[in-house]
């Protein structure tokens, strides 16, 4: 059982070596990285690749790593009492299964995602030690002991808010995606867009690059951006020419919408190219 | 033998507990490396290392480490058998045996950025699908650009497994040395440092539902509701920031402008003033307005509570006069010198430091910087990462008294 990409997510050799030593050794993998290079993907291609159920928890600033177990429903409990509901007496009733309790119940061995996980107290990853770490937890409330039937391959995506404990981070594998040189962006637009003409390929790709080196960028375009902004040149059938030509003073505004998210960017970049005009 | 790669790692003070170099162990005992030095590496640095900040450092140590090491690497592994012999050290053995002339036209290409213009000049020429020979772009032979061939210069395309690994190495291009703590910062992460300066507090009105309290209410009440409310929990910390502007902090206006828009968008409370070179009678809040709506430093004093944390920034590189003498200011003239200024600040605000964006290591040459180093009995921290982070927890504990002037000026000269 070895994950080395699929046919729509290139993985670097350094990559694959991480996510199948966390495998075989059974071990959270954490994954950071520049934002739109593919971390959470990472988990649904690996899922995919090996034929197994994706389940996806997604970290929020309220969650609690008590939420990941299982929640007890204290107000519907109260309601139902209220009301003299005859559900009311079995707790078991009000307890709601978590991401990682029905992770561990799963019949074959899941994929665990837990998306961003600094995003949420600083606090949350220790509280989930003990979890990860023996696969088991204690329901108080129904006295009962949950264990994991297949211990999941955890995939942890950070994006780096917040300082995550030395406890936690001793028990993982650690992969910092890079983000990807030419050559393997390339790969990675050739399996999304495998009929794309190697001309626009190369254009896109030159000025993609060309803009990602313009000094004072707040946000770098990257990877998710790029295939967003390929998918629209085919989509209006732009010609490879017009990339190139400064002068196509139409394609500048909508082209790059896609690649530059942020309005100062935005307005450096025309003044570039405004530069550049004036000056030929 | 690897206990020695585990020590120097721990003696470059990465962080690597026993915990993980067990891990490492166990991943070469079920074998998850096929053998590479690559691989390897690779293995190490997602079982040792979890901080993208610390690679650099790793590849420094791993490199350091493996020179002139690979013989050794069998005695590595632990293994025997020839077949399980690593990739790279068959490597090491094959080009032993290239002949002089092969190793000679070799290196004819020069460095990599030859190799990079040969590339595209090859690209122009060549115009169809090319195997072997030593010149155009293909599979086999010996040219540099290609896959599954020899040169350890080589630039290779599309070639899925490593065969001769690369000519540089992984650990030896130091790719990561962008990410290293030490080294300047941007928005975001000057965001994340400022967050450490959060303190949570609820203010104001109770408009969130207390849910423990409200069950714990009811209980009591005998099972009739009782909802309890709460205020949101918000960001309490005040901060009043200093800025210096103009003169020497020219090369450092956009490394303040992102320590200030960070701190804007992470603080409620926040107020900012500019300086000139050192805090006098006057600030001033909008650089355009700064000869006419002058603030009087004494009303900073009496407007804002000691409860407010005050970060300075700038250069502190001027003259030792503008902070000692009164007059001494390069603008106007100052009746009471600079220090004295400095001194009612920091008595009523205790919470208080002062990031420099000089490099830390030129703080000794700067007369001026130790002065107000000294001033702010030691509360400077320079303006990277780590430095920013110190400069926090300076700012978390609240100091005594402001040194004595005369205390100052004895040992600033």
């Amino acid at each position: 059982m070895r994950f080395s990409g699929t046919d729509s997510y290139i993985a670097t050799t350094d990559l694959t070596m991480a996510v199948n030593a966390a495998i075989v050794l059974q071990r959270p993998l954490l994954i950071k990285g520049e934002p739109g290079t593919g971390k959470t993907q990472l988990a649904v291609e690996v899922a995919r690749a090996l034929d197994r159920p994706l389940i996806e928890w997604h970290v929020k600033s309220t969650s609690k790593a008590r939420q990941g177990l299982y929640e007890y429903d204290a107000v519907a409990r109260l309601r139902d009492s209220q009301l003299g509901d005859a559900r009311v007496h079995d707790i078991a009733n009000y307890i709601i299964k978590g991401k990682l309790w029905e992770a561990f119940e799963a019949e074959v061995q899941p994929v665990l995602l837990i998306d961003e996980i600094d995003k949420a107290d600083i606090e949350f990853p220790n509280d989930l030690l003990q979890e990860l770490d023996k696969m088991e937890f204690y329901v108080y409330e129904t006295r009962q002991t949950v264990r994991a039937r297949h211990r999941p391959i955890i995939i942890i995506t950070s994006n780096n808010e917040k300082e995550l404990p030395d406890a936690f981070l001793r028990r993982c594998f650690f992969h910092f995606i890079r983000f990807p040189d030419e050559a393997v962006m390339a790969e990675i637009v050739r399996v999304h867009f495998p009929g794309l003409k190697k001309r626009l390929l190369q254009e896109a790709m030159a000025s993609f690059f060309e803009l990602r080196e313009l000094p004072g960028l707040k946000k770098k375009p990257s990877t998710s951006e790029l295939l967003d902004w390929i998918k629209l040149l085919v989509a209006d059938d732009i010609p490879p020419e017009a990339l190139r030509d400064p002068d196509t003073q139409k394609a500048v505004p909508k082209l790059y919408g896609a690649l530059l998210k942020n309005e100062q960017d935005m307005q450096l970049f025309e003044r570039l190219v405004f530069l550049n005009r004036r000056g030929k | 033998m690897l206990l020695d790669l585990f020590y120097s790692l721990r003696k470059a003070r990465l962080p690597v507990s026993v915990t993980e170099y067990l891990t490492l162990l166990e991943a070469l005992d079920r074998q998850v490396v096929a053998g590479s030095l690559d691989d390897f590496y690779f293995l190490c640095r997602s079982a040792l290392i979890k901080d993208e900040r610390l690679f650099d450092r790793f590849d420094q140590v791993f490199s350091a480490y493996f020179k002139g090491r690979e013989l050794s690497l069998q005695e590595l592994f632990g293994i025997d058998d020839l077949t399980r012999i690593p990739e790279e050290w068959l490597r090491r053995q094959a080009e032993r045996y290239l002949s002089d002339e092969e190793r000679q036209q070799i290196e004819s290409l020069g460095g990599f950025d030859e190799l990079m213009k040969a590339l595209q000049d090859r690209l122009r020429e060549q115009q169809e699908a090319h195997h072997g020979g030593n010149k155009y772009i293909g599979t086999g032979g010996t040219s540099p650009f290609g896959a599954y061939g020899y040169n350890p210069e080589g630039v290779r395309f599309g070639q899925d497994n490593g065969r001769h690994g690369r000519a540089v190495k992984v650990w030896e291009r130091r790719e990561f040395r962008n990410l290293d703590g030490s080294v300047e910062l941007g928005t975001r992460n000057i965001k994340l440092a400022l967050r450490q300066l959060r303190r949570f507090a609820r203010t104001g009105a109770a408009e969130e539902l207390d849910l423990d309290g409200t069950i714990g209410a009811t209980a009591r009440n005998a099972g009739m509701l009782d909802l309890q409310l709460v205020p949101e929990r918000r960001n309490a910390t005040k901060l009043l920031l200093f800025l210096d502007v103009g003169g020497s902090m020219q090369p450092f206006v956009s490394i303040c402008e992102e320590l200030f828009s960070a701190a804007r968008s992470e603080f409620k409370h926040l107020e900012h003033f500019y300086f000139h070179n050192c805090i006098y009678e006057n600030v001033w809040t909008d650089n355009r307005t700064r000869h006419s709506a002058r603030i009087p430093t004494t009303q900073i004093l009496h407007t804002y509570s000691a409860d407010y944390r005050v970060i300075f920034v700038g250069d502190a590189t001027m003259s030792p006069y503008e902070i000692l003498m009164p007059g001494g200011s390069v603008e106007h003239w100052n009746e009471e010198a600079g220090a004295i200024w400095m001194q009612r600040l920091l008595t009523a605000y205790p919470h208080a430091m002062w990031l420099n964006p000089q490099a830390e290591s030129r703080w000794p040459l700067v007369p001026s910087i130790m002065l107000l180093h000294k001033l702010m009995s030691g509360r400077m921290a320079p303006v990277t990462l780590e430095g920013l982070e110190r400069g926090i927890r300076m700012l978390r504990q609240a100091s005594s008294t402001p040194p004595a002037m005369s205390s100052v000026t004895d040992n600033g000269r």
